[in-house]
This record gives C-alpha cells, sequence and structure tokens, in this order.
C-alpha cells in the first residue's frame, strides 16, 4: 500500500496542480486570471513529464568517465523527456507573450479584462 | 511604461551583477556540451540582464541591448540555425546533417559537436532577441 | 450556481486522470517503456557520435534539430505576433 504510494504520489501531485490550472481557466471570468490557470497547467504537464523520466538510482543524462568505458542505461535519467520540456517551457513563454499582448490590446479597447464587460461591451 | 527606478542601492547592486550574469549566460552557452546549460538557458539568462537594467536603471543606460535591435537580432538567431541547416546540403549530406559541414581538420564526431555549438549560439541569439523584444511592446517601451 | 457545471468538470477531469495514471509504470522503474527503446540508444550511443556528454545538448541540436528548429520557429513568430497586436498604426 504504501509502496503504491511512493510509487504514484508524483503524479498525483501534478494532477492537483492540472485540476487547479484548470480551474482557473473554466471558473474565472477574468482573463488574466485565466491566463495564470493556463500557465499553472502547462506547469503540471511539464513536472508530469519529468517525473516521467525518474530512474531509480539514476544521474543527470551527463555522461561522466572516458570515451570507452561501458555506459550503463540504468545509471543516467531518461534524457528524451527533458529534451523535449526544454522546448516546451520556452514555447510557453512566447505562448504567454503573445496572450499578454493581446490582454493589453483588448484592455485599451474594451478599458476591462472582466469576460462579462467584455462580451457586453462588445454587443 | 517602466522608468528608471530611483534608489541607490538598486543602481549599485545592478551595475555591480550585470557584467557577472551575462559572464555566466556566455558560460552557460559555450559550456553546453559538458554541464547542464545551452542555448536556450544561455540566452534566458542574457534576457534577465537585459530586463534587469531595463526596470532599474531605466533607457538611457540601455546600451547595445537596444528595443530596435532585439528583433534584428532575433531573425539573425533563426536564420544561423536554419543557415547551418541548409550548408550540409550543398556538400551531398541530410538537411541539418552537421557531420556536412565544410569545416577543414574536423570530421565525424567533432563536426558534429561543432555544429551544435553553432546551432546552439544561434538558439541563445534568437530567445534573448524575442523575449526582449516582447517585453519592450509589452510594456511600452517602444514608444 | 455557475461553479457547478464547472465543479463537475473538474471532478470528471480528476477521476479520469487519477484513474489512468494507475495504469502508468511505477515512478523510477528502469524497466518502464519510456525508458528501453530510443531513448536507451541515446545515452550509449551519444557520446562517440556527438562528442557530447551533456546528452541533453546532443538530442536537442542534433538527433532532433528538427523539432528544435520548428520550436524557434515557433518563438520568433510568437515575437513578431506580439509586435504586431501592439504596434499603433497601420490600417483600422
Amino acid at each position: 500500500m504504501f509502496d503504491d504510494f511512493l510509487a504514484r504520489y508524483a503524479y498525483w501531485l501534478t494532477t492537483v496542480l492540472m485540476v487547479i490550472g484548470l480551474y482557473g481557466m473554466l471558473g474565472k471570468r477574468n482573463l488574466m486570471k485565466k491566463l495564470i490557470g493556463m500557465n499553472i497547467f502547462q506547469s503540471a504537464i511539464i513536472l508530469f513529464f519529468i517525473a516521467g523520466s525518474v530512474k531509480e538510482g539514476a544521474t543527470v543524462p551527463i555522461i561522466q568517465g572516458g570515451h570507452h568505458e561501458a555506459i550503463d542505461v540504468a545509471a543516467y535519467a531518461n534524457p528524451l523527456p527533458h529534451v523535449l520540456m526544454l522546448t516546451a517551457i520556452v514555447v510557453s513563454v512566447a505562448i504567454t507573450g503573445v496572450a499578454l499582448a493581446f490582454l493589453i490590446a483588448m484592455y485599451k479597447r474594451h478599458g476591462s479584462l472582466e469576460e462579462p464587460t467584455i462580451l457586453g461591451d462588445m454587443q | 511604461m517602466i522608468d528608471r527606478y530611483d534608489s541607490l542601492i538598486v543602481t549599485f547592486t545592478t551595475r555591480l551583477l550585470v557584467p557577472f550574469i551575462q559572464i555566466f549566460a556566455l558560460y552557460v552557452i559555450a559550456h553546453g556540451h559538458f554541464s547542464p546549460g545551452g542555448g536556450f538557458q544561455g540566452g534566458a539568462i542574457l534576457a534577465a540582464s537585459g530586463l534587469l537594467v531595463r526596470i532599474s536603471l531605466g533607457q538611457p543606460v540601455v546600451r547595445w541591448f537596444t528595443h530596435s535591435r532585439m528583433r534584428w537580432l532575433g531573425a539573425a538567431g533563426l536564420l544561423i540555425f536554419a543557415g547551418t541547416g541548409i550548408v550540409p546540403l550543398f556538400f551531398g549530406s541530410a538537411y541539418l546533417d552537421y557531420s556536412g559541414l565544410p569545416i577543414p581538420f574536423l570530421s565525424g564526431a567533432a563536426l558534429r559537436a561543432t555544429g551544435i555549438l553553432i546551432v546552439e549560439i544561434g538558439i541563445a541569439m534568437a530567445v534573448l532577441g524575442i523575449l526582449l523584444t516582447i517585453f519592450d511592446h509589452l510594456s511600452g517601451w517602444d514608444r | 450556481m455557475r461553479r457547478l457545471p464547472v465543479l463537475l468538470v473538474l471532478a470528471a477531469f480528476a477521476a479520469l486522470l487519477i484513474y489512468a495514471e494507475g495504469d502508468l509504470p511505477d515512478r523510477g522503474d528502469v524497466q518502464a517503456p519510456a525508458n528501453q527503446h530510443v531513448s536507451a540508444y541515446y545515452i550509449q550511443h551519444a557520446e562517440e557520435e556527438v562528442e557530447t556528454p551533456n546528452i541533453v545538448s546532443g538530442v536537442l541540436a542534433d538527433y532532433r534539430g528538427y523539432d528544435t528548429l520548428g520550436e524557434t520557429v515557433v518563438i520568433f513568430a510568437a515575437g513578431m505576433a506580439s509586435l504586431l497586436i501592439l504596434t499603433r498604426g497601420g490600417h483600422r
């Protein structure tokens, strides 16, 4: 039972973060809060992948020692999720920048970031 | 509009820290083969140093990381990356196959490591330029 | 009571994720499928094929160069998009 918990708790914690982010995106009426919720969701996905790359007793994926020693696969963490999440972090920064630009443009036009106010203003 | 923040402590600390931040960023880019680091991380640290100067010292102090240069720097970084991919096409290799780069005295694995270094520099330039461009437009610095 | 549908969606989402996470391999499992095929190849051959001890750098820039190129294009496009959105003037 406790072993099960130890094997799963990182995934459960990322699930909690994902639900918090989804609540920010669905339950809030302020567009800035929706953006913050989206960022939390992205962070949760990144943490999920990084948690999946862990190996028991392994170290960071940087080869130590000389050229010609035999390399033990189990001694290094899985490098592939690290690569994918490195690009995902930068893409999330770019997405956040574009979203903030949209928010500033909308605020200049409608004078508010509250969804009901903007919808009422558009009609 | 973000203007300079008038405080002796902030000004002095920024002037003291920014050169070290930039040197560390260049180290992170250049040493990305052997330690945690690379183009994205180094470019982000360089952009952080630029942001520190912008929000603490103000516009007149920004010497090289000016607003109008940053978008060209981003484009140049992307061109370095794509150009490094295209050059091997003329020497009989596939796109982005760095072992076909025409660099003398290098071959095989060493040539691929050199290609990785060139590409990382391009990525760092692109990240630095684009992050500062986004910040300048969001904060209204371009006006 | 506009929050009730949202809470229902969140509960369903969390239940689905926790149910699906029950079938994932254990955290830290060396024999997990994600740690087997291409990942093991990268760990064993990155050093001799690209002379880069940092496997992440080697995979990022060499083995998966297309991915990184497309991603650099994405951030460039994002910068240009924010520039175009917020630049005043132009047609109205």
